[in-house]
């Protein structure tokens, strides 16, 4: 870990508030391949965290790492102070000790994926309606009303009775923010949702995530769009091979690259 | 031709449909009944449920349906404590319970095969975005598992429950009169085999037919996302224009 990661946590707020996200020294392998070598992060309210890092850094893995769709080996989570509790399985396996805990957190964390996951036998609407009233137990009026302003939002109103597949990629992305939005979620995590996008389709999905930047969201957001890095995030976090290369405002750390690794990644980002 | 022989026969056959249907359904329902356990022990973590229905299909779908029949009906009632039990007795000295079991417990192999096979072809995706948003294991498979891989098995699933219906031919050789046991003593009786044959085999199509029919019709329901969408529809003729 460079010296900036310690920079960074100096300056970071210490005002005593209990972070949205808190992440500690989370390692992870898959078999031989030590993927997390030590990860910690903070996020507060409000905080828009662009996680930067080549293919094989592990930020991925990271974000996965926090809403358990992979099960961290050690280090500790906790969501709004709660501590994801762990236990280790007969064959030495670190897995959740807690289910249930599990899928409260959840539901607090709602996710947008690369390849958009929209269940497919559902219209977008139902899409949308599907978890706050089957894992939250909100009435449906309540719901579908939310979620037809939800998709008004996104602009893909008209496409409510749509299904999945009949629609672009950039309007299932959109639909797949909105479904998270409708879980009213204390931080999104968003895993590259552009990546999987028609260059020409990534600008509006790029601003929906703008807005809700905008609106003082708390955003986790892996992805490779430096502009949205740099412009939108509050602060930036580049993984190299595992480990937190480096930590900092976005215009500084592009401004001034901290460490040699960080400048070559955005190096061969310009050319 | 006879065509008051044919009329007589198609009648007589038609009379036997009710009990055709009857070891259909019954055979079918408890098969998936038993369907439904096996496709639950595989996909479980369970080593022995996994070696168990592993052998299970094995023996059941390795072997002919009428062997398994005969072995049922013939040759469990050799052994003393099947006999003297008061609940497999009453069972299996039933030709019509025998030819049920006998079916259930072959089609049980065949459509926990599809079942497992539809349940590993749904987007591992979809699940995970399950997961992502808090839904429970049960709530997951309820809304998310369950009907994409019903959608799934379907194709294979309704071709099975077909070769079901020509499977209850077997129950003639148990002496049960169902279509092709009546079919097959007018037979004997006329010595007419071309007119007899024909009638059932005839009775067996539409059979068929309409059960292919009726599971195209849910298969069509069920899928409105793996159509074209509504504004291309009109669009996109079966036939081209210009031949």
């Amino acid at each position: 870990m460079s010296a900036n990661v310690a920079a960074a946590a100096k300056a970071a707020p210490s005002s005593g508030e209990t972070p949205a996200i808190s992440v500690k020294d989370l390692r992870k392998c898959f078999g031989d391949h030590e993927v997390l070598k030590g990860i910690s992060l903070e996020a507060h309210k409000g905080d828009v965290i662009s996680i930067l890092g080549s293919s094989g850094s592990g930020k991925s893995t990271m974000l996965r790492c926090i809403n358990l769709l992979e099960t961290p080996d050690s280090g500790e989570v906790r969501v709004d102070g709660e501590l994801i509790k762990m236990k280790r399985s007969r064959d030495g396996h670190q897995m959740p000790a807690d289910i249930r805990q599990v899928e409260r957190i959840r539901a607090n964390l709602a996710m947008v994926f690369q390849s958009f996951n929209l269940w497919s036998h559902m219209t977008v609407l139902e899409n949308l309606v599907a978890a706050p009233t089957h894992v939250l137990k909100r009435p449906r009026a309540e719901c579908l009303e939310q979620a037809e302003a939800l998709l008004k939002r996104v602009g893909i109103w008209e496409r409510r009775n749509y299904f999945p597949p009949h629609m672009s990629g950039g309007q299932q992305q959109r639909a797949a923010i909105a479904r998270a939005l409708a879980m009213n979620p204390k931080v999104m995590l968003f895993d590259e949702p552009t990546s999987a996008l028609d260059p020409e389709l990534v600008g509006e999905v790029l601003r929906v995530m703008r807005s809700l930047a905008e609106e003082g969201r708390t955003m986790l957001v892996v992805t490779h769009e430096m502009s949205f890095a740099r412009d939108v995030s509050s602060k930036v976090m580049f993984l190299h091979k595992g480990e937190v290369d480096s930590v900092g405002e976005p215009k500084e750390m592009f401004a001034r690259p901290p460490t040699p690794q960080f400048k070559q990644f955005i190096a061969n980002f310009n050319k | 031709m006879d065509f008051n022989f044919y009329l007589s026969t198609m009648w007589s056959v038609l009379k036997a449909l009710p009990l055709t249907l009857e070891i259909w359904f019954f055979g079918i329902a408890f098969g998936l009944v038993i369907a439904t356990g096996l496709t639950w022990l595989r996909a479980s973590d369970y080593k022995l449920g996994e070696y168990f229905t592993r052998a299970y299909v094995f023996i059941f779908r390795g072997s002919p349906l009428l062997v398994q029949l005969y072995l049922i009906y013939f040759g469990l009632s050799q052994f003393d404590f099947v006999r003297h039990s008061p609940i497999l007795w009453p069972i299996l000295r039933d030709p019509m319970y025998c030819t049920i079991v006998a079916m259930a417990l072959n089609t049980a192999a065949y459509e926990s095969e599809i079942f497992r096979g539809a349940l590993r072809a749904v987007p591992v995706g979809q699940i995970e975005a399950a997961k992502a948003f808090g839904m429970s294991a049960f709530t997951r498979f309820r809304l998310v598992t369950l009907p994409i891989a019903l959608r799934l098995a379907l194709p294979a699933y309704s071709t099975e429950i077909i070769l079901m219906t020509k499977a209850t031919a077997l129950a003639s050789v148990v002496t049960i009169m169902e279509m092709m046991g009546t079919a097959q003593k007018i037979q004997h009786d006329t010595f007419r085999p071309i007119e007899v044959l024909t009638c059932a085999g005839v009775i067996y199509l539409l059979l068929n037919l309409s059960i292919a029919r009726i599971f195209a019709w849910v298969e069509y329901r069920l899928s409105p996302h793996l159509r074209p969408p509504p504004e291309q529809r009109q669009q996109i003729k079966p036939v081209p224009e210009v031949l």
